[in-house]
């Protein structure tokens, strides 16, 4: 990495730990005991009274510039979304410090939303939930309910949400949270929803984001929206930065790492985004599954 | 995952000062930080809107399953009412001691429930969210508050079935219904105000759900939600600090502020001493105490 002196940074992790402290997995000697044990003697001896300490991210140092797109890659369990959560300020930090630029959003409302309720209030509430004022979710409306394709196959915004399919309910999901502009954006697995035109849709929306955000975060299992939208990787291995550099040099590596070399190699020995492959032929499906 | 991983980041990591002193060249703040307090209640207005919409939406979503719909939202009220009635009028016979009992009784269920539901709501309000805490951005108190405004929406319907039970047993229409909309008004402060302080507790520690149930019955049988206060505390055979306790105990106040302002039966004389300043006092202590005691602990909400 060149020094960038006149570049402007939007997020500085400086020397960032992350730990989880985990109650009632009895490590300790009969749960009871050691439940009462950490009721009495809280600060001295958390390790003896069975809470579990999970260090999910270890001194992890990098800065981010406007006008970045950086990928987060990692095999399941590395600290992504930790860290991710932890930039969005909505996890505290161990040790080290976050500075950033405004206020970092992760892109997800999915917990604001309600099963029981009709696609028409959700949009208002997710809108309001990400701080959007009233007017703006109003005059968002119909953008967001077009964008989401829901009614192409009839009226179905007006039903409760319980009984959307889930492909319905997620392209739902990411149209609302879509629909704010943000500083820096933070966006974790949300390109794996819907059918295949909706995701070149949001492909082009995540684009679109970017061009208005500052810095955009991008956690993702497949390999290819990686490197269609990122220019910078950094790779998380066991809570710890192994890697961070040009997207190219990095997933280069971490295929080598995940074994998706030979697979690679034998398809396209130049990995130079081929726009035909769709993510189903993704040959890094069955190495690294579900989205973490 | 077995491999064991040799893992020195290739990054040559600057010095601490340095990445630090970057921030601070170009003005970047610490992510996650506390706001100041007027920051906070800033922020708190902005998602005012929030908060309404999502008191609406849980009321809402309550009974979206059921064939009734919100006919529930009255229907729960009354049948609590009929079975407190059962036990308390036809089984155990208090009524003999007061004028007008079911509307009195009714009354003071209702507003006891406000209150239990509220505390209740609010011991979980951000163990139960946790996801919503750690997905999004906004004031953390938004949620306790909006769960007693949630339970506040609720009481607005059991008002409605009340004021059908008192027109029923013959309660007339007075001016001094009025009353009760002050009386909702500092009880609601008081009610946000605690949900505010046990959140903070039940955020720490999730136990204090477990806990809450016994703690609120107990509190629920001193208030005077089946019997009259002013009976016991007009003998000489309490001491008198009891009789203090009794008097001053936020739920009693409320509710005998309540029948006060609906029945025409109930007479000041059995209100406690200095009604309307303890209610004040107690829903500005709550209220604000609540709701800095909440505020100190905003950047730590959402750890697992």
């Amino acid at each position: 990495m060149a020094e960038h002196s006149e570049k402007v940074p939007t997020v500085v992790a400086d020397g960032v730990d992350i730990v989880y402290r985990v109650n009632g997995t009895g490590a300790g000697r009969g749960s009871a005991t050691a439940a009462l044990n950490r009721i009495l003697r809280r600060k001295q001896a958390e390790q003896a009274a069975g809470v579990r300490r999970v260090h999910a991210v270890k001194n992890v140092s990098f800065t981010a510039y406007r006008g970045e797109a950086i990928g987060l890659i990692g095999t399941n369990g590395s600290g992504k979304s930790t860290l991710l959560k932890a930039v969005a300020g909505l996890l505290p930090v161990e040790n080290g410090h976050i500075y950033t630029d405004g206020q970092p959003s992760l892109l997800g409302v999915n917990a604001a939303l309600m099963n029981d309720l009709t696609g028409e209030r959700n949009v208002y509430l997710g809108g309001l939930a990400m701080g959007m004022s009233r007017e703006q979710v109003k005059e968002r409306y119909q953008d967001i309910v077009d964008f989401s394709g829901i009614n192409e196959k009839g009226d179905f915004i007006t039903l409760p949400m319980r009984t959307y399919s889930s492909g319905m309910a997620a392209r739902l999901r990411f149209s609302i949270a879509a629909a704010k502009d943000h500083d820096v954006l933070l966006i974790d697995e949300a390109l794996a929803t819907g059918d295949r035109s909706f995701q070149k849709r949001s492909e082009a929306r995540i684009r679109e984001l970017r061009q208005h955000a500052g810095t955009v975060f991008l956690v993702s299992h497949n390999n290819k929206s990686i490197r269609d939208t990122c220019e910078r990787v950094l790779w998380l291995e066991r809570g710890e930065l192994r890697m961070d550099g040009p997207t190219e040099d990095v997933m280069k590596e971490y295929e080598a790492f995940t074994g998706d070399k030979n697979d690679r190699t034998d398809k396209k020995p130049a990995p130079k985004k081929p726009a035909a492959k769709a993510p189903t032929t993704q040959p890094d499906a069955p190495k690294v599954p579900l989205p973490s | 995952m077995s491999q064991v991983l040799h893992t020195p980041p290739p990054t040559q990591a600057p010095a601490d000062d340095d990445l630090a002193a970057l921030a601070a060249r170009h003005g970047l703040s610490v992510s996650g930080a506390r706001p100041t307090l007027p920051e906070y209640v800033g922020q708190l207005w902005a998602r005012r809107h929030f908060i309404s919409a999502f008191a609406t939406a849980k009321l809402t979503a309550q009974y979206s399953q059921a064939k009734l719909g919100q006919v529930w939202q009255v229907m729960n009220p009354l049948l609590n009412a009929a079975v407190y009635y059962f036990i308390f009028g036809v089984l155990l016979n208090t009524k003999h001691n007061v004028p007008d009992y079911v509307p009195f009784l009714v009354t003071g269920v209702f507003i006891w429930t406000f209150t239990q539901s509220s505390i209740m709501a609010g011991t979980r309000a951000i163990s139960g969210n946790l996801g919503l805490v750690r997905a999004l951005h906004f004031p953390r108190a938004a949620l306790p508050i909006s769960f007693a405004l949630q339970q506040l929406q609720q009481l607005l319907f059991s008002m409605a079935a009340l004021v059908v039970i008192l027109l029923a047993f013959g309660v007339p229409v007075a001016a001094s219904w009025l009353l009760a909309v002050p009386a909702l008004v500092l009880q609601f402060t008081f009610n946000a105000g605690v949900s505010m302080i046990v959140a903070r507790m039940g955020a720490k520690t999730p136990d204090i759900a477990q806990l809450m149930p016994f703690l609120l019955r107990t509190w629920m049988y001193v208030s005077g939600v089946m019997w009259s206060i002013d009976k016991i505390t007009k003998g000489d055979d309490l001491p008198h600090l009891v009789t203090l306790l009794l008097q001053l105990n936020p739920a009693a106040v409320y509710i005998d502020l309540m029948r006060f302002a609906l029945i025409d039966s109930f007479h000041a004389h059995q209100l406690p001493p200095h009604v309307w300043a303890a209610a004040t006092g107690w829903a500005l202590l709550a209220g604000v105490g609540g709701f800095i005691y909440f505020w100190k602990a905003e950047e730590t909400y959402g750890r697992g």
